[in-house]
């Protein structure tokens, strides 16, 4: 009964928080605190209904009927394993890197402001749950719009002539990208005649057993594709992803790399699961074009990466590659294929804002450069900060022990039974070995010349909270690389039943 | 081919705008062009979906007063579905448009341009100064 | 003839790395500072040369030329794309079901119920209202989010440009910018108003009352007629705009300010919330929710669409009036 509700009022206490915070007092950091406890309630609304789902036995889930009609007639959510987990690392995810970037975000952004960046913050997470959990291809674009609207204005809220041409470009992209998503959804619905995911998948396959529509069908899967492949940031599309990610306050950076690009990439696999079904994806022929996107994503992300000089563009592109590594699964297209994918995107989310946050922490300690050369021996006067880039980078990397690993080894194993094994193992190898050569060089900078570091003026001591946030980045870093096949385990079960 | 064409002459109008649309939003280089190129897009897709609507010889759904009652028979009344639709679309575009011409509004004041590439250009320029004081300064605190 | 064949490889090699004897009236550039690691490197060679590399070049060509090919070429691509993207959609069109079919899948079990049960069971006249503010209630609800979610982020943008001029000097420290952008900062938006334009007021003091009838009738008959909250609004926000055209941001300021709007919006999407947010949950746990429809075709039916109507209604006027205001004035 409560695990039932649970999906609506995730959705509903974010909107509702969202809607009260321009309403509260500046004084006492109340946003703020509004914000962090608003998601913090939802992430153990969310842990329990991955709970209710998974013990003593995994079950398929179950439909919400949002309001009084049952489902071609009113909207649905659906509410999954996966959905679970995601909204649950999500809200993790969410929670630290505001906690995190705290007292940067203070410095960045005027307390008027810091207001409405609760208000779009908490958006945000409403935007990205009802992407997870809806059921309904209308309710996800309007959730994508809320969620475009949002994700540019947090880009926009630390102001500089900088962030706001990021945030421009950024728009303008995404506004292609929402633009043909349109599109291809009135021309879904001209052919099947829902907007429910269940009851499109069921048009589609009497379409495609009586040979009917075929083109038509195809184009919209590549134009919805496309779309959110723009706003999910694959290879080719992503040119406006360094400049947003990297010139925004750290918190925005941490927010749009590790969670508002996984919204719109889990949108993708549950069209592609759960609309179309794999094997009418395979028939159209989109398998092999995301595998072979995903896997120029991840050489060509790297490749960019390693001519950075500016250290927050070269983690923003490595969150490049990564997507590529996520589309990369998902090209594979088998349910191992996807459950990679979506341990990735865990993966993704957990450690990308972690290395943002100690990007953010170091080039503060660098008195707010962020070029590579004027962070060296910033290791010693932030140490947290040092030791969480570290672990992103061996994380990264694909050091065992690691989180990246888990993800990688699984991508490895779910690619043996496809035919494009070799590529996919090439694209692999290569790309680990390029992330190394652009991490490795950074961990190294930070670590050299402790003399000089020591000769600076003293910094002020990153407060407790900074301290305890990466402690937790670092431990759930660990615990992905070293514990992660019953997590892995309850993923596969919960691509299975999304099918 | 053509005369499909003709039938669906509404959907057809629908895309070439639509088409003309997206390619101003994208390859415009003034942003105002580009914010006019997304109005027309989704202005066309609105077509696009009120034509998809329609049914030959049927009224508006809303419902008629007839001899007994009102008439509540499906064969009266258009898809009321996508009327529902661009309701949301037309909303949704608005407050896009809204947001996306503040951010312009906003490139003007801070560079004085409406073209984002030369905008970038200043930067750089401006940017490329900006290192070069910072180098003679310390030069002069060298000397 | 081994050694020409080695002297004209040389020499090619020479040509593309551009190495060459030194010339004599060279002049050397200074020492560069010692290399801190991954600083940008400027072109300062090792080797000297006389002959530019093929990159050298290329770039000069680039920079003497290249603006206007790619210019030029940007215009053919441009066209070729449009050209390419409405054919596309040109031939996926002509296979879609025929225009104005009643057999077309869209028409199918979905509309039936719609228009057979839609008005009993909502009790609003008007189906589409119906529709969006009772079965698909939750896109509504998202819409009006969308709204809310610009006009925070315009007034995010635009609203401080007035009062918090020595805070955003203070943000500047941050942004990567030279001295100049700090000197000139951002200017301030003017908007040039008459003060005692006659026909303006005049007109407006017939016209606006008006205005504001018609937009509440379109709001309050929206489960009766054609209208609803969005388009109402819209019309109401035009009797603000008209307003402060006419009499002034001032006058206007008096019963509708930056406070105003935001306590009226936000107030009217927590009644929003909270209404559709018992509707939805009574809904989805099977509790009957208790609300009376009424009878069809009468102003007090229809349910929650009433209120909902009337709370979207002034949402979106605030919102649209103060795009406008921020627009041109920078302040509500």
């Amino acid at each position: 009964m409560i695990a039932f509700n649970i999906p609506f009022f995730s959705i509903f206490i974010m909107m509702f928080g969202a809607i009260i915070t321009p309403l509260l007092p500046l004084k006492k950091r109340l946003p703020e605190k509004l914000l962090c406890w608003l998601i913090a309630i939802i992430g153990i609304f969310s842990a329990y209904l991955i709970f209710e789902l998974s013990y003593p036995v995994l079950q398929p889930g179950f439909n919400y009927p949002v309001g009084h009609y049952p489902a071609p007639w009113g909207n649905e959510l659906r509410a999954g394993l996966l959905e679970a987990i995601l909204s649950f690392v999500f809200c993790v995810a969410m929670l630290l890197s505001v906690l995190g970037n705290f007292s940067s975000t203070h410095e960045d952004i005027t307390p008027k402001r810091r207001q409405i960046f609760c208000v779009l913050v908490n958006l945000l997470m409403a935007s990205l749950l009802a992407l997870t959990y809806t059921n309904d291809i209308f309710t996800a674009y309007v959730f994508i719009e809320i969620n475009t609207i949002a994700a540019c204005a947090i880009v926009a809220v630390k102001e500089s002539p900088e962030t706001i041409r990021a945030a421009l470009r950024y728009m303008i992209m995404s506004l292609v990208g929402s633009g043909l998503v349109l599109i291809s959804i009135c021309l879904l619905y001209g052919l099947t005649g829902h907007l429910l995911m269940q009851n499109m998948h069921n048009s589609i396959l009497e379409l495609v057993k009586t040979n009917r529509y075929i083109l038509p069908l195809t184009v919209s899967l590549a134009l919805i594709t496309v779309g959110l492949g723009i706003k999910s940031a694959l290879y080719p599309f992503a040119l406006w992803l360094p400049d947003a990610h990297a010139s925004s306050t750290n918190a925005s950076s941490a927010i749009l790399s590790g969670l508002v690009l996984k919204g719109h990439i889990f949108l993708i696999i549950k069209i592609f699961v759960r609309v179309f079904g794999l094997n009418v994806i395979k028939l159209l022929g989109m398998d092999t074009v995301i595998f072979t996107l995903g896997l120029v994503a991840m050489i060509m992300g790297s490749v960019h990466a390693l001519r950075q000089i500016n250290i927050k563009r070269m983690i923003a592109w490595s969150s490049v590659a990564q997507v590529g590594y996520i589309f990369l699964g998902l090209g594979l297209n088998s349910p191992e294929g996807i459950a990679a994918g979506c341990l990735h995107i865990i993966v993704h989310a957990c450690v990308k804002p972690m290395l943002f946050t100690a990007a953010g922490g170091l080039s503060s300690a660098a008195d707010h450069k962020k070029g590579l050369h004027d962070l060296m021996g910033t290791f010693y006067a932030n140490k947290w900060a040092g030791l969480g880039l570290i672990a992103g980078a061996c994380s990264m990397m694909g050091i065992p022990g690691f989180a990246g690993f888990a993800s990688k080894l699984s991508l490895t194993l779910a690619s043996f039974d496809s035919s494009l094994i070799i590529w996919s193992l090439a694209g692999l190898a290569v790309s680990s070995v390029l992330n190394a050569l652009y991490y490795v060089p950074a961990v190294i900078v930070i670590l050299t010349g402790k003399k000089e570091a020591e000769n600076k003026i003293k910094i002020p001591e990153p407060s407790g909270s900074y301290k305890t946030v990466m402690g937790i980045f670092i431990g759930i870093n660990f615990y992905l690389g070293l514990f992660c096949v019953p997590l892995l385990r309850l993923i596969t079960g919960g691509v299975n039943f999304l099918g | 081919m053509f005369a499909k064409l003709l039938t669906n002459h509404y959907e057809a109008v629908a895309v070439i705008l639509a088409g003309i649309g997206l390619t101003n939003l994208l390859l415009q280089k003034n942003l105002i062009k580009k914010i006019i190129g997304l109005n027309i897009m989704d202005t066309a897709i609105y077509l696009f979906l009120a034509a998809k609507g329609w049914v030959s010889g049927r009224a508006a759904p809303i419902l008629i007063e007839g001899e007994k009652g009102w008439i509540m028979d499906v064969n009266n009344y258009v898809n009321p579905v996508p009327s529902g639709l661009v309701l949301t679309g037309i909303v949704v575009g608005v407050s896009v448009t809204a947001f996306a011409l503040a951010l312009t509004l906003k490139l003007y004041e801070y560079y004085g341009t409406l073209n984002i590439d030369e905008a970038l250009l200043k930067m750089t320029q401006e940017q490329e100064v900006h290192e070069a004081e910072i180098m003679n300064e310390e030069q002069e605190d060298i000397l | 003839m081994r050694e020409d064949i080695k002297d004209l490889l040389n020499k090619f090699f020479n040509w593309i790395i551009g190495n060459g004897p030194r010339p004599e009236n060279e002049i050397l550039p200074p020492e560069p500072p010692p290399d801190l690691p991954f600083t940008r490197r400027n072109s300062g060679r090792k080797s000297r040369f006389h002959e530019a590399s093929i990159n050298e070049r290329y770039n000069e060509w680039v920079e003497l030329h290249g603006l206007h090919i790619f210019s030029s070429l940007y215009t053919w691509m441009s066209v070729l794309t449009c050209l390419v993207i409405i054919l596309l959609l040109l031939i996926t069109v002509t296979e879609l079901p025929p225009f104005g079919d009643e057999h077309n899948p869209a028409n199918n079990e979905v509309v039936l119920r719609y228009i057979k049960t839609g008005a009993r069971e909502t009790g609003a006249k008007n189906i589409v209202a119906g529709m969006i503010l009772d079965y698909r209630a939750f896109d509504t609800f998202g819409e009006s989010a969308v709204l809310f979610t610009a006009a925070v982020s315009v007034l995010m943008l635009l609203g401080a440009s007035r009062r918090n001029r020595t805070c955003e000097k203070n943000i500047f420290k941050f942004g990567i910018t030279s001295k100049s952008f700090l000197q000139r900062g951002p200017p301030l938006r003017v908007h040039i108003y008459r003060q005692d334009d006659m026909i303006l007021r005049g007109i407006a003091s017939i016209s606006i009352p008006t205005i504001l009838v018609m937009g509440c009738a379109i709001i309050i008959n929206g489960h009766l007629t054609p209208g609803g909250g969005f388009s109402g609004g819209a019309v109401l926000s035009t009797a603000l705009i008209l307003a402060a055209n006419a009499y002034g941001f001032d006058h206007v300021h008096y019963f509708f300010n930056e406070r105003t709007f935001i306590f009226s919006s936000s107030g009217s999407l927590i009644i929003y919330a909270l209404a559709k947010g018992y509707s939805f949950f009574t809904g989805a746990n099977h509790i009957p929710s208790g609300i009376p429809t009424g009878t069809i075709g009468n102003i007090l039916s229809g349910g929650l669409i009433l209120p909902l109507n009337i709370c979207v209604g002034i949402v979106v006027a605030g919102t649209l009036y103060s795009f406008y205001a921020l627009f041109s004035e920078g302040d509500i």
